[in-house]
Parts: structure tokens; sequence; C-alpha cells
């Protein structure tokens, strides 16, 4: 089915729902349009990890306080900063990764993606990772740091059962990333061992409703092509629960790409367009647009507003990655200020 | 001896033939026990360390399109237990429904349905991923709707079989007139030329029984299948020969083995007919008249070869005389299961039976050469008949005459 065929799917579920009552769920935009059938059957279990909560989580906000502490602690610096120091460890996890399909997951505290971390320019970065994992790894950050914490030369992997702390400041202000620099690559990246790094500018950014995007793949039968694609892990999962945003109010997306074994992947939101700011280090956007393209590891910041409620559909716009789960939808509803 | 002395050796007798029960019993047990003791202990559980997955096979069996979209049958070849997580075409996960659910033992079968609008003339491929992602995929090279049972295709496929199988067979009987006007030489000849003709059509049934054994799913053992189906049905038809041979000695040897030459062919056809219909069945029958043209002509050489006998004198009396009725029962007995096996290929497609029935053929055509073999050659050496100028070209002229027919086949 090519785009167009999206696109009806969506006119399907707008026109299901001009006919019926104002109060109808949400719709199922997988199977709300009798002519389709395409998407992955039953729904997966969020108890493990929910893509949901994932969209708005850093620094282990999804947590509950008492908890939370034990994984991230905030301690204010002479210049006005703040220390933030994480714990981080690798497990070996299976993952469901699509309804019924169970991945064999190498995970940064036992999720993909790993919990994001988010410090303001000029913080202190400290991340004491456990290796509790069946194979060596190592936590690479993209940003400014010293060698010797880069976590990619052979000398710097962390074997099963051991430890060790990177420290560095958190520069340039930006979208990054973090990820397993341990050989071989490709398998310990498409894995699961990556994770969002956001740096706020010193001036913050304008309020907004932030959502956190990783753009991952899964090759579940090993042959370097992958079998599953989504954004936040779990195929198809935005379709059946649509992200709700606002009418009116700002979103900012933080998007990231990881895919493996596919040179680029994309983001195509419908009937909206956004600015980017690719890899988040300037204010000033690069473009506006309503595809975006970004090539593995990299990664840019998304800016709109909703203007219409209702449902729109948002995937990559190679239609085989959107075909093989990465296809979701937001769900715009009129905000308490919206006229 | 006394009757008290003759009854306890009967008892004893009695008790030496319960003996030898129990002792003929006692490995069953003990087996029974090694099994039991194997499923509750699971010796292999220690080679196989946690976190490996199980074996997972699955083999599409067969695709059917219809209006609605495919329907897939699915069987589960391997050891342990799959469950299909999801499904794909054309890389595109899809809705599905499986029937009687996505969890499936050992060698049960699961039919899937989904609503896939797929594209005339094009090729398709139906992904199935498990539970732990493994797939298994199936393709459809060129899609066009299976065909329903329903009388349009019953008639079509009728005249395919009237067409490749009854009258190409009838046409061959024609040679009759002709072949019983033959002398020694000449009926050496044709009698060689059937020997070619045969050898021939079973050398090609072997490779295709082997391509399909190949292709079928572990657990059916193929290759083993197909030779034993084969050998069966060699010694089934000789069986067969032996009492036929007794019962219609009056009306001569040569009708016998035309007989067993025409069941011989018809079970061949049979085998032919499920290819025929179960090509149109799989859309690959757009080549579809050259095929059918090319069976044909090869099968007319059938038609000849099951007369061939009836033309050879029996000992020293002279060919007794054919009614025709004789000549249209041989005729239907060879052509007419063509139109069966179409049918079956092209409505009830398996591959287990396509082999099965190709292993049939192979071993009919077998026993058959083997019989006209032995009526010819009855008063010489085996060697120095096969090199008597007649039979030698008849040979040569079977092969060739097969050969160039089959090209047109493809």
């Amino acid at each position: 089915m090519q785009l167009a065929g999206l696109g009806s799917l969506v006119a399907g579920a707008a026109g299901t729902r001009r006919f019926h009552a104002a109060a109808q769920e949400p719709g199922d935009v997988l199977t709300s349009h009798a002519g389709h059938a395409m998407g992955t059957v039953g729904r997966v279990s969020t108890d493990r990890f929910n893509p949901t909560t994932y969209l708005r989580s850093w620094n282990f906000s999804h947590l509950p306080p008492g908890e939370r502490a034990r994984f991230y602690r905030e301690t204010p610096r002479p210049d006005g900063s703040l220390l933030r120091e994480y714990d981080f460890f690798a497990v070996d996890r299976e993952l469901e990764i699509a309804p019924g399909v169970f991945f064999p997951a190498w995970t940064y505290n036992g999720q993909v993606p790993a919990p994001t971390i988010r410090a303001t320019e000029g913080d202190r970065i400290r991340v004491n990772f456990l290796n509790q994992g069946s194979h060596p790894h190592s936590i690479h950050f993209h940003g400014w740091h010293p060698p010797e914490m880069d976590g990619a030369f052979a000398s710097q992997q962390v074997l099963p059962g051991q430890r060790f702390t990177y420290e560095f400041d958190a520069e340039p202000f930006g979208l990054h990333l973090f990820h397993c620099h341990t050989v071989p690559l490709k398998r310990h990246l498409h894995k699961g061992l990556y994770g969002a790094f956001i740096i706020d500018p010193k001036a913050g950014r304008p309020s907004a409703d932030e959502l956190v995007m990783v753009m991952n793949g899964f090759d579940t039968n090993f042959d370097a092509d992958n079998e599953v694609y989504a954004v936040n892990t779990i195929a198809n999962f935005y379709a059946h629960d649509p992200i709700r945003v606002t009418v009116g109010r700002l979103v900012r997306i933080y998007l990231v790409n990881v895919t493996e074994f596919d040179l680029v992947n994309s983001l195509h939101l419908h009937g909206m367009f956004f600015d980017v700011y690719r890899t988040g280090t300037s204010l000033v956007r690069h473009d506006h647009t309503d595809t975006v393209m970004l090539c593995q590891g990299e990664r840019a910041i998304l800016e709109t507003t909703f203007r219409y409620p209702g449902e729109f559909m948002f995937h990559a716009h190679q239609s085989e990655f959107a075909e093989l789960g990465w296809m979701g939808t937001f769900l715009a509803e009129a905000g308490p200020h919206a006229t | 001896m006394p009757r008290s002395a003759a009854s306890a050796v009967a008892a004893a007798d009695g008790r030496r033939a319960y003996h030898a029960w129990l002792l003929a019993l006692l490995p069953v047990l003990l087996l029974a026990a090694l099994i039991a003791v194997i499923v509750r202990t699971g010796p292999t559980a220690s080679l196989r360390p946690a976190g490996v997955p199980p074996v997972e096979r699955l083999s599409i069996l067969r695709v059917e399109l219809t209006p609605e979209g495919f329907v897939a049958t699915v069987l589960n070849d391997g050891p342990d237990p799959v469950s299909i997580a999801q499904v794909q075409v054309d890389e595109a996960y899809w809705r599905f429904t499986a029937d009687p659910g996505t969890e499936l033992r050992h060698l049960q079968r699961a039919t899937l349905r989904i609503p896939y609008p797929w594209v005339e003339g094009e090729a398709h491929k139906v992904k199935l991923v498990t539970s732990t992602g493994t797939t298994f995929e199936r393709e459809i090279p060129v899609a066009v709707a299976t065909p329903r049972p329903g009388v349009r295709y019953f008639g079509v496929f009728a005249l395919i079989g009237l067409y490749v199988g009854v009258i190409p067979v009838a046409i061959g009987l024609l040679w009759f007139p002709l072949v019983s006007r033959l002398g020694r030489s000449g009926i050496d000849f044709l009698l060689a030329l059937t020997i070619g003709l045969l050898l021939f059509l079973m050398v090609d049934a072997v490779a295709e029984g082997l391509e399909l054994s190949g292709a079928l799913p572990g657990s059916f053992q193929g290759t083993s299948l197909f030779v034993f189906a084969a050998a069966a049905a060699y010694l089934a038809l000789a069986a067969l020969g032996a009492s036929l041979g007794r019962r219609r000695s009056a009306a001569g040897s040569g009708v016998v083995l035309a007989l067993l030459i025409a069941v011989g062919i018809g079970l061949h056809n049979f085998g032919e007919g499920l290819a025929i219909g179960a090509a149109f069945a799989l859309g690959q029958t757009i080549l579809g008249n050259l095929l059918v043209i090319g069976f044909a002509l090869h099968n007319t050489t059938e038609g000849l070869a099951i007369v061939a006998p009836l033309a050879r004198a029996d000992g020293e009396s002279p060919p007794a005389p054919v009614s025709l009725g004789t000549l249209v029962r041989l005729g239907l007995i060879g052509g007419a299961p063509t139109i069966a096996g179409a049918w079956l290929g092209g409505f009830v497609y398996s591959p287990i039976w396509a082999l099965v029935f190709l292993a049939v053929g192979v071993g009919a055509i077998a026993q058959v050469v083997v019989q006209i073999l032995g009526q010819m050659t009855r008063e010489e050496p085996l060697g120095r008949y096969l090199t008597s100028r007649p039979v030698a070209a008849g040979l040569l002229a079977g092969f060739i005459v097969m050969y160039a027919t089959g090209l047109l086949i493809g």
C-alpha cells in the first residue's frame, strides 16, 4: 500500500468521526477503515515500558520520588549550575517490540530507548555505569568531553560485572544521544543500547509540550535488515494510543535517529508544518517543512503548533518503514484557551 | 503315554508360550518406561541453556488467492511449538486471523486469512513473524485468483485433461492397424521405442519427485516417501500383472501387457494432471497454450506405447484380434486420469500427495518396462537383445521423441 493509502486511512477515520457522535473514543487508525487492514495485530503489554510515559520523561521523572533518587540526584554547584548524577546499568532483557514478538534486547536500565538524560548547558554530568549484561558494554556520549570519557576505545570497554563513571560538562546545548560503543557496533546498537541526551540552553527554550521520539528498528531474525520499525520501540504503538496534544499550544519534538542497517530515516507529519532545528544547537530554525530526514545518529528539534483539532498521522516517509510499524497519530484536542 | 502325562506336556507347552509372550512384551514395557523417563527428565534440556530460543520451523504449504485476500495454510514442521505473532505482506504488517489459532504444536496446521489487496499478475511475498522474531516466507510469483471448485473450472480442467490426456492417447491408439501389420523387427523397434518413451518419463518423474521432496517440509521425509511409494507401486502392479496374466491367459499376454502399460501410463498421467492443475492454480499458466500443446504431442506417443504389445505375436500364434471396445477402454485407462489429476491439482493441491502420485507413476512405469522387456527377450540374453539393431534404434528414437516434445513443455 502506498502513502495515498495511508492518507485515505486518515480520511476514513476523520469521515467516521464526522458522521458519529462527538464523544467517540479516538479512533484506532489501523482498523477504522474497513477497506484497509494494515498494521500489527494485537496490543503490546505496557507493564515494563510505556511509550506514552517515555515521551514526556527525562532524568527518571517517570519514577516516584523515592525510587527516582536511586537513579538520579541533583547537587547545586557554586556557579549556580547543577551536578547531575545518574545511575545506569546495562542488562539483557527480552522486550515485546510488536504484539507477540519478543526481542532479546540489551538495554540500559531495562528499557529501550534508555531513560533520557537532560541537563542545562554548563551542568556537570556524572553517570555511574554498572555492566550487568553478558557482554562488555560502554556509554559513548555525543557532546564535548575529554577522550578518557569517550567509551569508544578498546581499553574503555566495561566488562560484565564492572563499573565505570563518566563525568563531563554538558556542552553544547542541543539534542544529542548516547549509545554503547563496543564492537561489533551494529549489534550493540540495534540490540537496544541507546538513548536521548538533551542539553537545554542556559536561557531555556520557550515553554512547550515536549516529546522525546527515538526512531529505531529491530532486526529480529538477525539478517542485517529490520523486521520492525518504530518510534520509541513498539511498532504502531501511537497508532493505537495517539499522542494527545493541545490545539494552539507549542509542541516541541526531540527527534533522534538510531535506526541501524538503513541509511536514513525520516518523520513526516500530516496536515502540518514544523520548524526544524538541526541538532538543536542553534536557536535559529533551519527549515520549515513537513518532512525531515535524519542520517544514522543524526537528530533534530521540531517545533509546531496544532491548528486544528482531530487526528494527525505521522510516520517515516520511507513507506517500507511506515508499513513495518513506524506510524502513529497525534490527537489534537481543543485546549482551555483555544478559541 | 498316559493321559495325565500328555496334559502335563500340554500345560508345559502352554506355560512356555505364555513365557515367550511375556518375554516379548518385556522389551515393549521397558521401552515405554525409557520414553517416560526421557520425557520426565528431559536430558537434552541440559544441552540447551536458558535463553536459547526454541527450534522453530514453519512451512507455508499453500496460499490461496481470493477476492478478500490470501488464505495461507501453515504447518509447524519443527519439534517445538511455534507462535505466529505477526504477518507481513510485501514488507508491511498486515491484519490476519488464524484458525484454529496462532499457537501451533508439532505438525499442527493453521489457516491464516489475510485481507490483502493483491494485484493480479504481480508478485507478492507473505512473511510470518514468530514470537521470537524468526521469519518464514513464501513467494507468490504471479498473483491470480485461485480457482474455486465450480462448474466452470470443472469444465475447464476436464477440457485440459481431455486435450492433454485422453485425446492424444486415443490418437496414438489409432496406429494400431498399422502396427498390427508390422513384421518382427518392426514390432521390436516399436516396443523398444515404447521402452525408450517410458524410461524417459520415468527419469523425468524421478527428477521432478526429488525436486519436490526437497521442497517438502522435513517431517514428511520426502525422499524416503518418494522411493518407497514407487517401490510399493511397483510391487502392487507386479502382483496385479501376475493375477491378470493367470486370469486372461486366453486373451493373450499382449492384451495383459497393454492393460498394464495403460495402468502405468494412467497413473503417470494422473501425476501430470496434478502438475497441470496446480500450475494453473498457482498462476503459472500464463504460457498455458504451449504447455498444453507440448503435453498433447508428448502423450500421443503414450497411445503408441499402449498398442505396441497388442501387435506382438504371442508365441507362435499371430496377434489376437483386438476389439474397438478394448482399445477405447485402454485409452480411457491411460488418458482419463489426467482429468481427475487436473481437478485435484487445481482445487486441493498438496505437495505431499503430488509427491506420492509421482512416485506411484514411477513405480508403475518401472514395472511396465520390466514386463515388456521380459516378454521381448524370452529366448535371448538381455544385453544382446538390447544391442540388436531395431531395438537399439527404437530405444534411441524413444528418447529423442520424448526429448523433442519435452522441449515444448519446457
